[in-house]
């Protein structure tokens, strides 16, 4: 933490008359909050190469990237609800309410491959839309509507599937969505699977979107001061609702590589997901009260969490305590947020 | 042309023969408890500085958010060139070219400069999807550079002081285009360099045509900006003068309802009464440096300064509501510990928070409950609230106080602000509290209830009780304190007798700035 120096709360204050530049970029919070973790998951990395000499096995290192694919689409979905300081409880049985309607499009109707990833993707989007206009229009917080549509999505995917699990045999293809590997075919040294493939490039389409695009940019805005955006003449409830939409969108291709993965939509499955991507996302230094917040934080946020499971489990850690070790450094990691954001003000 | 002469109580002004640029007729605005605007008139001219003036609570600023649509008029009408227009939202305002700068800040602190000034406009380019930084930012350099300001456009907002804030704002306002410019005090955190650069800015868009309202309590200002006045009292329209040719002492006169004279009290010599309170080198970051003070017995304790000064911070820092970095707090002549809110209380120190729905009232709990809340021990019998007790004592500061609600079982949030005010005087009476903080006492609520709290003021003084007043209306400050003390960015920078106390002197500690950099 060599750049702790930077973080002296006159530093920048004393001289306003220097132009942010590209040492201001580098040392500015969210970046240093982002190198932070960067070092926190090298460090874990390190630490587990040495504690066992399979962690850094191409099939060990390829089966963490596999288990993050699903959390780490997630957590995106998740960081823009959070920045924009609102809070989406739903995206775990919302990724299966996607996967099981996936199933009803593919399986019981038959359909091509492409229309059930559309539907999948829909479905999300329709989902995330109810949350945004219960929250944005009837005013329910986020908190409670998110909740609600969580037990909603789940109830109907049980309902909708008739509590069994969608197979999707009879579609060709399907299993490759997640399974086989683009990349593996190109570089057979490198047979990174498809769900990690969709994890980038879903977290590169959604960190231009959040940092270049208009809606990236109410979305900041939101979370920072959602009445100063009211004022200056924004459509504060219109952007609201286009974040919850966009975030269910995201979720429904979580629920395609989940559903990919299993080659069927588990109806049962889902909840639980939702605190693991959060967790991803606050690890990642996006705060919970809004405002700011990056796609690589969470990125980084997701990979710390499964390298953590990952190395535990291979140094024989019961699950039990892989668990509680987890729990530790979300705290953890809020903390030194807290820590730091004291240290600013 | 339309006949402007029904316009009421206006006087004929050069620049007001054609039709008015905006015109409001009429406007009433009700607020739960209070009638903000009663029958409201206004009139701005294409090109003029037209001053809107009044007590704090006239009405001014509902008056303005009412054109710039934040709030919506009950009654009344909207008139521009002459025409009824509907302004139900912001967005509709500046679309008409109506642009507002709130005097509460509303900027977004994790977005740059440049990001702020243009938010919902920005230029876009590929599909009209993604936001053109580089044009956004070349376009926030030129207003900048428009208005002569050394400013990056890319410094995110929450790093600039308070006064450069205040500037994005008024950048952000010019990037409109507005033919009609609202101010709400936009110079109430400015210094004397940054005043003069704000006029010349205004100058050059007078001559471009465009009508400015400017709200402001200063008076040499507005000599220096202002072509015609108009004065606001208790949410009535009062009059409209041209500037040149009318005295300060008759807009006072308009503004008070009765000449100024009457106010001089003589306060009680207070300067050789026991320092019950007495605070040495406190410090806090760049919020509190090196704040030092004594409060005596029976004494009003002034606290000016602009916003932003560091005020709330001291007083907040001596009840323990946020922690010190260093200092000593010293009452009764003892050194205190004081950690926590709690230490203080038990200390005898009571805060009356700015900010009374967040942090001074319960407001959906009832008087009682309220007044009670500070002194729970003192009314509790093995764990079980005493209620009879409660309402005995809650009954006694209604009484006492003049609280008026219909029962001491009345819920907090349906009471008028100066009565909740005086509920939270109560909850500090009972907890036999005799340092008192008043931070911004009489902040939103209306004249009568406001008299009735300097009253009480004056009461609580003279029962020995040691009072410590913030107040940002100058007026409020001298006619209140006994003795005066001005912050600035975190110091105080002087201290003034009741005797020598002017307006101009505060105003001058009150932006005495270490340096000519901001």
């Amino acid at each position: 933490m060599a750049n702790n120096i930077h973080s002296a709360p006159t530093a920048s204050m004393a001289t306003p008359e220097t132009s942010p530049g590209l040492r201001a970029r580098l040392f500015n919070p969210a970046a240093r909050q982002k190198l932070l973790a960067f070092a926190s998951l090298l460090l874990l990395m390190v630490f587990f190469s040495f504690a066992s000499s399979n962690f850094l096995e191409v099939d060990n290192l390829v089966s963490i990237l596999q288990s993050t694919a699903v959390n780490g689409v997630l957590a995106i979905a998740c960081t823009y609800v959070i920045i924009s300081s609102g809070i989406d409880l739903s995206v775990g049985t919302m990724m299966t309410f996607c996967a099981v309607m996936a199933g009803v499009v593919l399986t019981n109707w038959g359909m091509p491959l492409p229309l059930g990833i559309v539907a999948a993707i829909f479905f999300g989007a329709l989902s995330g839309w109810v949350s945004g206009m219960v929250i944005a229009k009837l005013k329910v917080p986020p908190f409670i509507a998110t909740l609600g549509m969580m037990m909603l999505l789940k109830g109907l995917s049980l309902v909708i599937s008739g509590t069994r699990p969608i197979y999707f045999n009879d579609t060709e293809g399907f299993t490759a969505i997640a399974q086989d590997s683009l990349i593996g075919d190109l570089i057979p040294a490198l047979p990174i699977p498809n769900a990690v493939l969709i994890l980038f490039i879903v977290a590169i389409g959604a960190s231009v979107i959040l940092n270049k695009t208009v809606f990236g940019r109410y979305t900041f805005a939101l979370g920072s001061n959602e009445e100063a955006l009211r004022l200056s003449g924004v459509k504060v409830d219109f952007w609201k609702v286009a974040v919850y939409t966009f975030s269910g969108a995201i979720c429904g291709i979580a629920g395609l590589i989940i559903a990919s993965r299993l080659n069927s939509a588990q109806p049962a499955l889902g909840q639980g997901y939702e605190l693991d991507a959060i967790a991803a996302v606050v690890i990642g230094g996006t705060s919970l009260s809004g405002g700011t917040g990056t796609i690589l934080g969470t990125i980084i946020g997701a990979f710390i969490m499964s390298v953590l499971v990952n190395g535990l489990r291979i140094m024989s850690v019961a699950q039990e305590w892989q668990t509680v070790v987890t729990g530790v450094i979300i705290i953890l990691a809020v903390y030194l947020d807290i820590l730091r954001r004291r240290r600013r003000a | 042309m339309p006949d402007t002469s029904t316009a009421p109580a206006t006087t004929a002004t050069p620049g007001a023969t054609a039709a008015p640029l905006i015109a409001l007729r009429n406007v009433c605005k009700r607020f739960p408890g209070v009638l903000a605007l009663d029958n409201c008139q206004f009139e701005l001219a294409a090109g003029e500085v037209h001053a809107l003036m009044g007590e704090n609570g006239a009405g001014k600023s509902t008056l303005m958010k009412i054109l710039s649509g934040v709030y919506q008029c009950d009654s009344g009408e909207i008139l521009l060139d002459g025409r009824p227009v509907q302004i139900s939202e912001p967005r509709q305002a500046q679309a008409l070219g109506i642009g507002i700068i709130h005097q509460e800040l509303n900027l977004m602190n994790h977005l740059t400069a440049a990001q702020n000034i243009f938010i919902g406009r920005e230029p876009r380019r590929a599909l009209g999807l993604f936001v053109d930084e580089d044009a956004l930012n070349r376009q926030a350099a030129a207003i900048f550079a428009r208005m002569r300001l050394d400013l990056d456009p890319r410094t995110p907002v929450g790093e600039l002081t308070v006064a450069r804030q205040q500037m994005v704002e008024i950048a952000k306002a010019l990037s409109f285009d507005s033919r009609v410019l609202i101010m709400d005090e936009p110079t109430a955190a400015l210094n004397n360099a940054e005043i003069g650069e704000l006029f010349r800015i205004i100058r050059d868009l007078q001559a471009q045509g465009v009508g400015i309202v400017y709200i402001s309590h200063k008076m040499d200002e507005l000599r220096q900006i202002a072509d015609r006045v108009s004065v606001m009292r208790d949410g009535k329209y009062i009059a409209t003068v041209p500037m040149v040719g009318t005295s300060m002492d008759s807009i006072i006169a308009m503004m008070v309802g009765r000449a100024l004279d009457g106010e001089q009290r003589t306060p009680p010599d207070t300067s050789s009464n026991e320092v019950v309170l007495e605070v040495r080198g406190l410090n806090r970051g760049r919020a509190i440096r090196d704040v030092g003070f004594q409060l005596r017995r029976g004494e009003i304790l002034g606290f000016a300064g602009l916003m932003g000064a560091g005020r709330t911070e001291v007083a907040r820092a001596i009840f323990g509501a946020d922690p010190l970095e260093s200092g000593e707090i010293i009452i009764h002549g003892g050194r205190a510990l004081i950690k926590s809110p709690a230490d203080a209380v038990a200390h005898g120190i009571g805060y009356l928070s700015e900010d009374r729905k967040h942090f001074g009232l319960a407001v959906g709990m009832d008087v009682q409950a309220n007044i009670a809340l500070s002194s729970m021990g003192r009314f509790t019998r093995a764990g079980f609230m005493d209620q009879r007790a409660i309402r005995e004592a809650a009954q006694g500061y209604v009484r006492q106080l003049a609280i008026k609600t219909p029962s001491v079982e009345q819920q907090a949030r349906l009471l008028s602000g100066g009565n909740q005010q005086k509920i939270v005087i109560a909850k500090w009476l009972l907890r036999d509290c005799d340092i008192l903080f008043f931070d911004e006492p009489t902040r939103g609520i209306d004249i009568g209830a406001k008299s009735e709290i300097y009253k009480l003021l004056d009461a609580l003084a003279a029962q020995g009780k040691a009072i410590v007043m913030i107040s940002s209306e100058l007026p409020e400050v001298l006619r209140m304190s006994h003795r005066i003390l001005v912050m600035c960015e975190g110091r105080v920078t002087g201290e003034l007798s009741r005797a020598e106390a002017t307006q101009e002197k505060i105003m001058q500690l009150a932006t005495q700035r270490e340096s000519a950099v901001l």
